[in-house]
């Protein structure tokens, strides 16, 4: 039993491992601000769950699984919601999403 | 196994330093030191220093990256001309980090038990601190009661930091030329960030106050405490507009808690000689000297924490109120 | 494995100039501001490297009857320190403040030029 979750925690740590690699070539490698973030989003929601679900198996039932569950909710909580702060400063300043700009290309003859 | 990730993450300061340093925006300079400080803090309880990674997250990564953001609001965000004499400066500092390097090859083995600064005095301090203070947190022993001293005038130095920028930038008193019930203050017209912040306050707030409570048990004290409050009420401040945040949290109340605070301190202190001891001495405050510390401690954590969320929170409002 | 243990050391000699380098290169005030706050951290670095042992944990009494426990007292040093830290940060910062609204700009040798007339 034992082995099984262990061999299941390794699974979900290294998943999550890849989830957080993934997110961060996106964020290197896309074209404007809200396709990075949409990469980088990854990182906040996948990576997040599968890193704590991981560890939360090698914690068994302890403190430390309620305390790593807390962690993890405030996480899904705020990282949404500071990604859409960041949107809509970026909106307000003027930045606007290179799907609008290569339209603005095509449009003008 | 963790020594290794603790080297990553060593290499992983250094490219963000000289990434810091190049850059020529100083707001990326600023996001990058607020990733600088939780690289240092993850560090710190890879090193086993508990305490300090949570006093570096707090301070470093949250109130530090509030302060200079406030700063650079009301001066320029961009950094203007190029360096002065780049080639001596470079060549001085790279001389001075040859010698340093060259000098830590005589230092004792990472590690080593048996180096001077374990067995010089920390060993009595392991010892004896419980015969004498009984409280599981050694460091909270020793910065509450054993060296007292320092963090009395650790908490003037914090005092006197937030009536320093209270001259420089005034009091932000100005409630009375803002206009009246504006719905456009803060983010208010922003419901994603309002509705989740208004939510997560009392939680961050509650936190603040177990980590001000806890200190003696784990990690955690007073200065952690008042930085987690602070960054609450920032947070209201930053959703509802700063005339909501002075409304719930006046000035007046702010000028009166930086001030109780080292007040609590020296009173407790001043109790010790009243009450027979020496000054600072808390076992002389309960019927017997273990309470007598337990009391003690407590009441000068209440103390700084109260000082580091005044003042903070005091500076804050100081560059706020500036802008307008 | 001795040259492991010596990576904390180099990095804070790194830390420490990479810092330094920004106060006394940099021209624009609230990146020698920067540059101060790198070259504090690279100092606690160094104090609380110093303080570990081998095998030990944080400073905090768990009931474990032979635990081994890192050095206490680098840990309370720096706690004081990061917090001083911050303060004169806030300060220098109000002062960078007012700086720029008297003389219009924070780059230092825009200012000296003022100074000069």
């Amino acid at each position: 039993m034992t082995t099984l979750l262990d061999v299941l925690s390794w699974v979900l740590l290294t998943l999550g491992g890849i989830s957080v690699l993934i997110g961060g070539i996106g964020a290197l490698r896309m074209p404007d601000l809200y396709t990075r973030m949409h990469a980088a989003s990854v990182t906040d929601s996948m990576g997040a769950i599968l890193v704590l679900g991981g560890i939360m198996l090698q914690a068994g039932w302890s403190l430390a699984t309620i305390k790593l569950i807390a962690i993890l909710l405030f996480l899904l909580l705020t990282s949404p919601t500071s990604s859409n702060a960041l949107a809509s400063a970026a909106l307000l300043a003027g930045t606007r999403p290179i799907a609008e700009r290569k339209q603005d290309r095509e449009e003008t003859p | 196994m963790i020594v290794m990730f603790g080297i990553f993450l060593l290499t992983l300061l250094v490219i963000t330093a000289i990434a810091i340093v190049r850059t020529s925006n100083l707001f990326v300079g600023v996001m990058l030191m607020g990733i600088a400080s939780l690289l240092i803090a993850a560090n710190f309880f890879i090193l086993d220093a508990a305490d300090v990674a949570l006093t570096e997250a707090a301070v470093g990564a949250g109130i530090s990256t509030v302060l200079f953001l406030s700063a650079l609001a009301l001066t320029s965000a961009q950094e203007r001309s190029k360096s002065s004499n780049r080639l001596l400066s470079f060549t001085v500092v790279a001389v001075a980090a040859l010698v340093l390097i060259y000098a830590t090859f005589d230092k004792p083995r990472f590690g080593d038990p048996l180096a001077p600064v374990q067995t010089h005095v920390a060993p009595w301090y392991l010892e004896n601190t419980p015969t004498y203070i009984d409280i599981p947190n050694v460091v909270t022993a020793v910065l509450g009661s054993f060296r007292g001293y320092d963090t009395l005038g650790e908490v003037f130095v914090v005092f006197t930091a937030g009536i320093g920028v209270l001259f420089l930038l005034g009091s932000g008193t100005a409630s009375s030329s803002l206009p009246r019930e504006t719905n456009n203050e803060g983010l208010r017209h922003y419901l994603i960030p309002r509705v989740v912040g208004r939510f997560l306050i009392p939680f961050i707030l509650l936190f603040g106050l177990y980590v001000q409570f806890h200190g003696e048990y784990g990690p955690g004290g007073g200065f952690q405490a008042g930085a987690i409050v602070t960054a609450a009420i920032i947070l209201y401040a930053l959703i509802e507009g700063e005339r909501r945040a002075l409304a719930a949290l006046p000035q007046r109340w702010l000028l009166g808690l930086m001030a109780a605070g080292p007040l609590i301190y020296g009173a407790v202190g001043i109790a010790g000689i009243v009450m027979g001891g020496n000054f600072l001495d808390y076992s002389p405050l309960a019927s017997d000297p273990v309470g007598g510390q337990h009391l003690g401690i407590l009441l000068i954590e209440i103390g700084v924490g109260i000082t580091v969320t005044g003042v903070l929170l005091s500076i804050f409002h100081a560059f706020a109120a500036r802008g307008r | 494995m001795e040259l492991l243990g010596l990576y904390n050391y180099w990095v804070f000699a790194i830390l420490l100039m990479t810092g330094f380098y920004a106060v006394i290169a940099k021209l624009n005030l609230v990146k020698k501001l920067i540059g101060l706050s790198l070259f504090q951290a690279a100092v606690f670095l160094l104090y609380i490297t110093m303080g570990k042992v081998d095998g030990g944990t944080a400073p905090i009494f768990s009931g474990a009857a032979d635990a081994v426990f890192s050095n206490p007292l680098p840990q309370v040093l720096i706690l004081t320190a990061i917090v001083v830290g911050i303060s004169t940060t806030a300060l220098g910062l109000g002062i960078v403040v007012r700086i720029k609204e008297e003389y219009g700009s924070i780059e230092e040798d825009e200012i000296q030029e003022i100074d000069r007339q």
